[in-house]
């Protein structure tokens, strides 16, 4: 068995042995936006033509509850160690810093789908959802949570203390999240905020998975593929980077 | 082939108050099989010591090899060879004990360890809190369970980190029971410790270092030869006189003063007549490995 595996077991362990707080949670809260913007909007607001306002929300709530728990899995799960110190296990091993990357940022996207097929089941109770192209949408899940998972490892690795990471989840995460058109197309937005929300990568996290539901999307899937993909290899080299020098954990 | 090699280690940390020398070119070896004492005060850098030997912290210079593998770049072999009990009683609160040494195990990247796991816990006294939370341990419960951690993977070479330190007698006596078995049985071991009773029974050899120095590094009973023959102990209740603060080891009202001839043990018993004490249980008894440290500390050869 390689040392990764038993790591990304652990860390998958570490989520689901909690799950109710850390899988059941999100879903509910997931499912009150749904409750109360699909009761309100429904009926007033349509974004695309044929598709009503609940179908439409669906994939951004997934979308948007997926990415929030795949950064917490990995970045709450470096910051405990390190407060309480159990981090030591894990550095006195042979591991390499792959091995750290992939075990982190693979658990991160289990929970991400975990999490997210758990707001898919809850809201299909609004009408049965549409999969216009399934492997975009799988390809988005997967890379969006994977982008999140690094993004996670970041901000565990950089945070200090548990505020630090809060402040970070808080005023960046949180966020670019909800300003990503997860309530909303960005078509309906006055041309100025339409074009800063085109440097919002979340943006295009949600338009992709949104196009796999819809076959209809704000830009072109495979621009929004693009955005994704190099924010991902972007941010996971500064993570690998992070691990590979023992960013402070090995002094 | 040295089981461990410290080559030239220094170890700077820049603080806010500008760089400050943890490690200053600290060069020994450990043989294969021994039982070796790694001995300081507080701050002298016995930690900082073994943090670079674990790959915790980065030497500033010099050279570390644990069975000859460099601990920096060729860091997967070194750690295999090595097992570390930390100085902290950490764990995780997520798992039982079982399940942290099954993850332990698989780090390593060994598979089925459950039968040498079921070894462990029975050594160390643990069999009955094998699904315990590590939560509802006692201190020295998590001190056996961080025992256990460290020698999942049957390392060569065990470093024990002060690991007696808030200790009941019981679990002592357990853990060096336990560890001197596998001393007998060929592993290599490092100890760090503030208790020197156990330094002077357990190591062959011993290193001490000050203000991040190696002073001394002798055998264990040619440091012992080293003190002076014997010390003058005694029970006082009022002050000390001055002229015998600087040597003396006071506990509560313990007095203890190196006394290698009848001269000397005149002298301290009249300079306390003089400033009006009375010396009650007096004797005599032959120097130990803490008479040796506090002369080695004061004034390093």
């Amino acid at each position: 068995m390689k040392g990764w595996e038993m790591l990304f077991y652990k860390e998958v362990l570490r989520f689901w042995k909690v799950g109710f707080q850390t899988v059941a949670a999100p879903v509910l809260t997931a499912m009150m936006y749904m409750l109360i913007f699909g009761h309100v909007l429904e009926g007033r607001v349509e974004v695309f033509e044929g598709v009503s306002y609940t179908a439409f929300l669906v994939p951004g709530l997934v979308m948007m509850s997926m990415l929030q728990n795949a950064f917490s899995n990995s970045s709450s799960s470096l910051i405990q160690s390190k407060v309480m110190g159990n981090l030591i296990f894990i550095l006195l091993t042979p591991l390499s810093h792959w091995a750290w990357f992939w075990a982190y940022v693979m658990s991160s996207v289990v929970r991400g789908l975990a999490v997210g097929m758990g707001v898919l089941l809850v809201t299909s109770w609004y009408g049965q959802p549409h999969f216009e192209h399934p492997l975009w949408i799988l390809m988005f899940a997967v890379l969006g949570c994977g982008l999140m998972g690094s993004m996670g490892v970041v901000a565990g690795l950089w945070a200090e203390k548990f505020d630090q990471l809060a402040a970070f989840q808080n005023f960046v995460i949180v966020p670019m999240t909800f300003l990503s058109g997860v309530f909303y197309s960005i078509q309906s937005l006055p041309p100025f905020w339409q074009s800063a929300s085109h440097l919002n990568p979340f943006f295009y996290m949600i338009d992709g998975f949104r196009y796999g539901f819809f076959g209809h999307s704000d830009v072109s899937p495979w621009l929004s593929f693009s955005v994704v993909a190099i924010a991902f290899l972007l941010v996971g080299g500064i993570a690998e980077r992070m691990l590979r020098t023992g960013y402070k954990v090995r002094h | 082939m040295s089981a461990i090699s410290f080559q030239g280690v220094s170890k700077t940390y820049l603080t806010a108050k500008g760089p400050f020398t943890a490690l200053n070119d600290v060069s020994f070896d450990i043989r294969p099989g021994e039982f070796f004492g790694l001995l300081g005060p507080n701050g002298a850098g016995k930690t900082t010591l073994i943090s670079i030997l674990a790959g915790l912290t980065r030497a500033s210079a010099g050279r570390v090899t644990v069975n000859s593998f460099d601990v920096v770049t060729d860091f997967a072999n070194a750690r295999r060879a090595l097992g570390v009990v930390p100085q902290e009683l950490v764990f995780d609160p997520f798992f039982s004990v079982r399940e942290a040494l099954r993850f332990q195990s698989g780090y390593f990247g060994i598979r089925n360890n459950g039968d040498w796991i079921d070894e462990l816990l029975a050594g160390l006294g643990l069999s009955d809190k094998a699904s315990a939370n590590m939560r509802q341990l006692s201190g020295g419960m998590k001190r056996r369970v961080l025992m256990a951690l460290a020698l999942v993977h049957k390392p060569p070479v065990l470093v024990l980190d002060e690991p007696t330190a808030g200790v009941d007698v019981e679990l002592r006596q357990t853990l060096w029971q336990f560890v001197s078995r596998l001393n007998k049985n060929g592993t290599t071991v490092l100890l760090t410790t503030h208790y020197l009773e156990e330094a002077e029974a357990l190591c062959a050899r011993i290193a001490m270092v000050k203000k991040g120095q190696l002073v001394a590094l002798e055998k264990t009973s040619d440091l012992l030869s080293r003190a002076s023959a014997s010390v003058l102990r005694f029970k006082l209740d009022t002050a000390l006189p001055e002229s015998l603060r600087a040597q003396a080891r006071v506990t509560g009202r313990i007095v203890q003063l190196p006394a290698p001839n009848a001269e000397t043990v005149e002298t301290i018993l009249a300079a306390i007549r003089a400033s009006g004490g009375v010396a009650e249980q007096v004797e005599i008894r032959p120097a130990d490995l803490e008479d040796v440290f506090l002369s080695v500390m004061e004034n390093p050869s």
